[in-house]
């Protein structure tokens, strides 16, 4: 989801708590929130939440006292100035996105390509029960669709549960729920990782090393993630969670069946926050009624907004995205939600909607964009299993890399079009799914002649 | 590059259905159809060039009504230059990742009696469309903002010129040695068009 800091749409968890500790109050976070995947408890569910914001001044004052003060004798005047700013702040949040979901991408096409173990076939998840070692082409179809199916209402399930959680105010719950995750993503699966790739390279490492290492880096990023901890080194870890999400993901997910998941995601993710029933999108209205921030764990935000010393709490969009991981089995996923923190921008328009907020203070933050890190986590998947199962290669992983990030423009084109919420994942992944089937049955033929005869086109 | 890709697949589609439609054990029909399919895809190239365009243009104009001064913050031919570079990166990468890919292994190059210097010559002509790309970006936009036909026909005729010299692989000079002499003559061309001269160029050179 990519959400404007519209509305602040908290479709996370509401870890009231949380967010007490890091902004006094509910920053009226005016981020769109996308998609919010509620992960299972038990099992280890990515939330996805997303949120597409455009930082609209008039809409991101999601303090009470904000919203309706919104000047409404400025509006017009300043809607052309919005409009302008949020054309202008658009490509520098596109540029903000593309960087971090290269990086990600790049992570794990890199691993994939080198570290064998992520490719080998190991067993399956118990999300995924059927197996696609059958003899007949449709056995394996039906059984991929009915993985596909298992795995969805895993998904609709945890996402249910989780906005029930919310509107229950069980926030210590989803805050436990989420610390887990992270601890259990950030250690278990860092120590595996760490183990496959030094056996590649047939690095030596002795224990006590090892376990300092992977002591540093989880205590690290707990505090990064959950707490403060400086934007880079944030966002660091953030796509680094996502990176081990998606290997994950690619690993135990049978072929055909992550195919069909990742279309099926992205059905569900447009259901589930445009229409008014979805649970997304009910998070995102409760937390907008209680204006509360967006919860941070599960979202990867490009700007910080911070506050000083004001007297009024300032939003909490002290980076810390939270994610949201369901330790299930040792597989967590996150979704962060994204947020962007259009709430930078609007407190730069002079809306007095804020009378708090210092102005000078805000005039230098930058907008931010806010994207859940299932998105993250999804498109890596993509570009992933393109670099892992492709027979064409390279030339399949770059396609699927380029359609990705134009579904990501397109997105966020009309995130700044329509405002609000909207999901993240579904232009992209139509975007990359079509590229990866058309360029690896025909293009990659094509290329392959040429390059044979050393014809260019 | 992104409508790039979308042309490369168009084209390839049309080569793959007309593939598995004729005989595959028809040497000569096969490269008949080769020839159609790289024809057939420069085409498809600069049609795709000229929705970009089109597309390019429909953003200017909106970036001009919202804007304050009434210019647009970027002009049409960096645009023009953005889409070449767009165009031509997309071009290489498709011709060169795999070969590096494959030069990373083992192996010896032209073991089966092909020609010894693949490799170069192929880093060569990428680096050669890659630049070609980027010019006539330059060129064709131009053509379009002026409604200079013949600078579009200019453009395609020297793309198929490429595209077909590179027919004669490997006789390497034949085809490395006309695309070279056309990037020059695209590269004067596009740096007369975008306002450079030959005083600029002194002055340049002289760090005046």
């Amino acid at each position: 989801m990519i959400t404007f800091t519209n509305n602040s749409d908290s479709e996370e968890e509401p870890c009231n708590e949380r967010t007490s500790l890091m902004s006094a109050e509910s920053p009226p976070v005016p981020s769109y929130q996308d998609g919010l995947q509620a992960s299972e408890a038990g099992e280890a569910q990515a939330h996805r939440k997303r949120r597409t914001g455009s930082s609209r001044s008039p809409n991101n004052i999601a303090d009470g006292d904000m919203s309706d003060s919104g000047v409404p004798v400025r509006e017009s005047a300043l809607e052309n100035e919005e409009e302008e700013l949020t054309l202008k702040y658009g490509a520098k949040h596109v540029i903000m996105l593309f960087v971090p979901v290269t990086l990600c991408m790049i992570v794990v096409v890199a691993t994939i390509k080198s570290v064998r173990f992520y490719t080998e076939k190991n067993g399956q998840l118990i999300y995924t029960p059927f197996t696609e070692d059958t003899p007949s082409v449709g056995q394996r179809l039906l059984n991929s669709v009915l993985n596909t199916i298992i795995m969805i209402s895993v998904i609709v399930v945890m996402t249910v549960f989780l906005v029930v959680l919310y509107k229950y105010r069980c926030y210590k719950f989803i805050h436990g729920w989420l610390i887990l995750s992270s601890l259990m993503l950030l250690f278990l699966f860092t120590y595996i990782y760490l183990g496959e790739v030094l056996k590649t390279y047939n690095v030596a490492m002795d224990y006590p090393t090892l376990f300092l290492v992977i002591w540093n880096f989880g205590a690290v990023g707990m505090i990064c993630i959950h707490w403060k901890g400086p934007l880079q080194l944030q966002q660091a870890y953030l796509i680094m969670i996502s990176a081990l999400m998606a290997l994950v993901f690619i690993k135990y997910l049978p072929e055909w069946s992550a195919w069909v998941i990742l279309g099926a995601i992205s059905i569900y993710d447009l259901m589930a926050v445009l229409c008014p029933k979805g649970p997304l999108r009910m998070l995102v209205e409760t937390a907008q009624e209680r204006n509360e921030p967006i919860f941070p764990a599960l979202i990867y935000s490009s700007a910080m907004m911070w506050t000083v010393g004001m007297a009024k709490p300032d939003t909490a969009a002290r980076g810390p995205s939270q994610q949201a991981w369901d330790a299930e089995d040792g597989r967590e996923n996150h979704r962060s939600p994204s947020h962007t923190d259009s709430q930078m921008s609007e407190t730069r328009s002079p809306v007095p909607t804020r009378p708090t907020t210092s102005l000078e203070e805000l005039e230098e933050e930058e907008r931010g964009v806010k994207l859940g890190l299932g998105d993250f986590i999804f498109y890596s998947v993509l570009v992933g299993k393109a670099a892992a199962t492709a027979s064409g290669d390279w030339n399949t992983t770059l396609a699927c890399f380029v359609a990705i990030l134009i579904g990501l423009c397109l997105t966020l084109l009309l995130l700044a079009v329509f405002k609000k919420a909207l999901p993240a994942l579904p232009i992209s992944i139509t975007f990359g799914l079509v590229f990866y089937f058309s360029t690896d049955n025909l293009v990659r033929p094509f290329m392959d002649t040429l390059a044979s005869h050393q014809l260019y086109i | 590059a992104f409508f790039w890709l979308v042309s490369l697949l168009l084209s390839s589609l049309i080569w793959f259905i007309a593939v598995k439609a004729s005989d595959p054990r028809d040497q000569p029909l096969q490269k008949g159809l080769l020839i159609f399919g790289v024809m057939f895809s420069v085409l498809l190239q600069e049609a795709f060039r000229f929705l970009y365009y089109k597309l390019l243009r429909k953003a200017i104009e909106g970036l001009v009504a919202l804007s304050e001064d009434g210019c647009s913050p970027i002009s049409i031919e960096q645009m023009a230059y953005v889409a070449g570079v767009g165009f031509g990166l997309m071009s290489g990468a498709f011709s060169m990742i795999n070969l590096l890919a494959d030069a990373l292994g083992p192996g010896t190059v032209g073991i089966h009696g092909d020609s010894q210097l693949y490799f170069l010559t192929s880093a060569f002509m990428t680096m050669v469309l890659i630049f070609l790309h980027t010019f006539w970006g330059i060129l064709f936009f131009h053509g379009c903002e002026h409604r200079r036909w013949w600078e579009i026909t200019a453009v395609v005729v020297m793309h198929l010129a490429v595209s077909g010299s590179t027919f004669c692989n490997p006789l390497y000079v034949g085809s490395l040695v006309p695309s070279y002499l056309l990037m020059a003559a695209a590269a004067a061309w596009a740096y007369l068009l975008s306002g450079g001269s030959a005083q600029n160029l002194r002055r340049f050179l002289l760090c005046k």
